[in-house]
């Protein structure tokens, strides 16, 4: 992991002193709350339907055991003992005093943690694969890439005031587990012919109300200059993008008014001068912060049989473990999907026993995924049956990975002053009505994504199935979407037609349910099965 | 005591009135120009010689297209006054030195203690920008 050595100490310090400073002046009233809005937002802190909400940054999702610690300890003291996990990796508490936000970012700071532009109109949280450093089909671990953009955007000067969030993801596999073409930007490490590592840039796509899956931009950016091309894009982006419409202000809809082609040759022409201009840190720098991600002590020769004799150990292992590059280990989901509850929330209690385990079985790191779960990276197989067991003796063994329990949701209208709709007990509803394991079972790879409006924080353009949420003269309303894919074959779901209430539309997911039971061939999944027979038996089946 | 306009430069100011980009390409004998947020930095390239004023106007704070404009100017040379107008936040302070700004003249002027703690408060940067300042990954490898 990535240890924080003077420099990146002294900024995080640095940062909780003046947003102590600007709470204080506020407080005192000598800033008014539109000047301090984005004061306050640039520090993760949002002011919600009942109190104020911190958003906490997990760079890349990557957590270690004292850090997952301290968001309990955070829980616990300033909150109602729970924390939210969310679609990008990080973490949210929806009961904040304004007052505690400069103790609680002091108290992150002791972890080498902070809530640095998790919100406001600037560079976000960077993303990444929840197996960086463990998956058996990466290139490259992605981390220290995505570090060094983190340093790169934290407090970016030119870029504190862009039109609109910009949200970046890095990604090393073929397999995109992390939506990188649903990003602003979208990088992906790759191998070229000659065998050097590069980036490919993937820039201007985005899911809220246009969604928009991002074109290649560079199909090979070298590791030297890779700063630079950020920067680049950025900078076409600050001076281009829209600022007379909030809802135009994302850079997919400049990229997608200039056209991809046209955009890429602005960016060239000011990668063509930053070049000159000496922003690039060099490899050396690259090469430091990759120490810090070197592998852990595996143990050679481990034992790579797994204990088959539990079937419901089996059946946890089939669904929510996934292949490790070294012989012997495993990457172990826990799901934070049980049947009826509130998806990606962990209590105090769970989220220091997660900690417990990650530092018992996995080298004290866990990561979160943008599913809102939690990934024990690498878990010697000797010992996934006694971890198995103690997670499900807390109840956090459930096996549902990209199952239709493993439901993402955004916070709707239970917590969020955006939202049209709930999403929360629409996502309870449908996880009880397919709680029976045969019937998970039969439905096999489905993801199913609730957004309370049309923000789509939780991702419902990229659901197999989606819904979303929408105020009906004064009624919540459920939209139906077929079809979003968020995986390395992006696609958009499409809105199958008139919504439904909040029963309606869990008999609505079991209907499209159904429809692919009845017309599944081999081997096919219900994203398969919909892009082979279309949507058309699907509204036969909803509305005929 | 406030004033409105804070200055980090020894020159003698520039006199003259502000003229829009427009106009300035026409007149000669102007020296001081002012920018838009929707005007093209790039466009005052071939006159730095006689300009010795730039105005950037932040009609409101949150537009940081004139961060931007900031830094091209001095990417490309321009040793001039450049002064951010309007909007201008004291919290936006550390940054706007960064892409360059060595004058402000703020909308509604902030007080000299709060300027002063705002240019104090940062100790280290990580990226290179338009000042001296030595980023940090510089003295990580010195």
């Amino acid at each position: 992991m990535y240890k924080y050595d003077q420099y990146d100490q002294a900024m995080v310090d640095t940062r909780v002193a003046e947003f102590r400073d600007q709470v204080n002046r506020r407080l005192e009233g000598h800033i008014t709350e539109d000047q301090f809005k984005p004061l306050r937002l640039q520090n993760g802190l949002y002011l919600q339907l009942h109190a104020y909400m911190l958003r906490v940054a997990v760079p890349y999702g990557t957590l270690s055991s004292a850090q997952m610690h301290m968001l309990a300890d955070i829980a616990d003291k300033y909150d109602r003992g729970y924390g939210h996990f969310t679609t990008r990796q990080n973490i949210q508490y929806n009961w904040i005093r304004l007052e505690d936000a400069p103790d609680i970012l002091a108290d992150l700071a002791t972890v080498e943690m902070h809530a640095i532009q998790t919100s406001g109109n600037c560079i976000r949280n960077i993303s990444s694969d929840q197996y960086a450093g463990a998956a058996a089909d990466e290139v490259i671990d992605p981390r220290p890439y995505a570090e060094l953009l983190r340093q790169w955007s934290s407090f970016h000067p030119e870029f504190l005031a862009l039109p609109r969030k910009f949200k970046i993801a890095v990604i090393a596999s073929d397999t995109d587990r992390a939506a990188m073409k649903l990003h602003d930007i979208g990088i992906r490490m790759v191998r070229n012919d000659a065998g050097e590592i590069g980036t490919q840039f993937y820039v201007g796509g985005g899911m809220g109300r246009t969604p928009m899956i991002a074109p290649l931009i560079r199909d090979f950016v070298p590791l030297d200059q890779f700063v630079t091309y950020s920067e680049a894009c950025l900078r076409v982006y600050n001076r281009h993008g829209r600022r007379d419409n909030k809802y135009k202000a994302r850079i997919k809809i400049l990229v997608h008014e200039l056209g991809a082609e046209e955009y890429k040759r602005q960016v060239e022409e000011e990668f063509a001068h930053l070049q000159g201009q000496g922003i690039e840190p060099p490899l050396a720098e690259l090469e430091r912060i990759k120490a810090c991600f070197q592998d852990p002590a595996f143990e050679a020769g481990a034992p790579d049989e797994v204990d088959a004799s539990d079937p419901d150990f089996v059946l946890w292992t089939d669904r929510n473990c996934h292949p490790h590059k070294q012989p012997g280990y495993i990457s172990a989901t826990i799901s934070l999907k049980p049947v009826g509850g509130i998806p990606g929330d962990a209590s105090a209690d769970q989220m220091r026993l997660m900690a417990d385990l990650a530092k018992e079985y996995s080298f004290d790191e866990c990561r979160v995924t943008h599913a809102q779960n939690i990934v024990l990276p690498h878990v010697r197989k000797a010992d996934l049956y006694t971890l198995w067991r103690k997670l499900d003796e807390a109840g956090l063994g459930t096996p549902n990975l990209d199952r239709i329990g493993d439901i993402i949701a955004c916070p709707g209208l239970d917590y969020c002053s955006l939202a049209n709709a709930r999403s929360i007990p629409v996502a309870q509803k449908i996880s009880e009505r397919f709680a029976a394991q045969e019937k998970q079972d039969a439905l096999g790879e489905l993801k199913l994504k609730i957004s309370g409006c049309i923000n789509a924080c939780g991702h419902h353009h990229a659901g197999h199935i989606g819904i979303l949420g929408v105020d009906r003269k004064g009624v919540e309303n459920y939209q139906l979407l077929l079809g979003g894919c968020e995986g390395e074959d992006t696609s958009l779901g499409k809105i199958t037609g008139p919504g439904f209430d909040e029963d309606g539309i869990v008999d609505a997911v079991e209907k499209a349910a159904d429809v692919y039971l009845r017309e599944k061939q081999e081997g096919e999944r219900f994203l398969d099965t919909y892009r082979r027979i279309g949507i058309d038996p699907f509204k036969e089946a909803l509305y005929g | 005591m406030v004033e409105r306009t804070l200055r980090f430069r020894d020159d003698e100011p520039v006199s003259d009135p502000a003229v829009t980009v427009d106009s300035f390409a026409d007149q000669s004998n102007a020296s001081a120009v002012r920018l838009e947020p929707g005007d093209d930095a790039r466009a005052l390239i071939p006159y730095l010689d006689r300009i010795g004023l730039v105005e950037v106007n932040f009609p409101a704070f949150t537009d940081g297209r004139g961060y931007s404009a900031a830094r091209i100017l001095r990417e490309a040379g321009y040793a001039g006054e450049l002064r951010a107008v309007g909007d201008v936040l004291v919290d936006q302070l550390s940054a706007m030195r960064r892409c360059g700004f060595d004058s402000f003249a703020p909308d509604h002027p902030f007080s000299s203690d709060d300027a002063q703690a705002a240019l104090a408060r940062w100790p280290e940067f990580y990226q290179a920008a338009a000042d001296d300042r030595t980023p940090i990954w510089a003295k990580r490898h010195a």
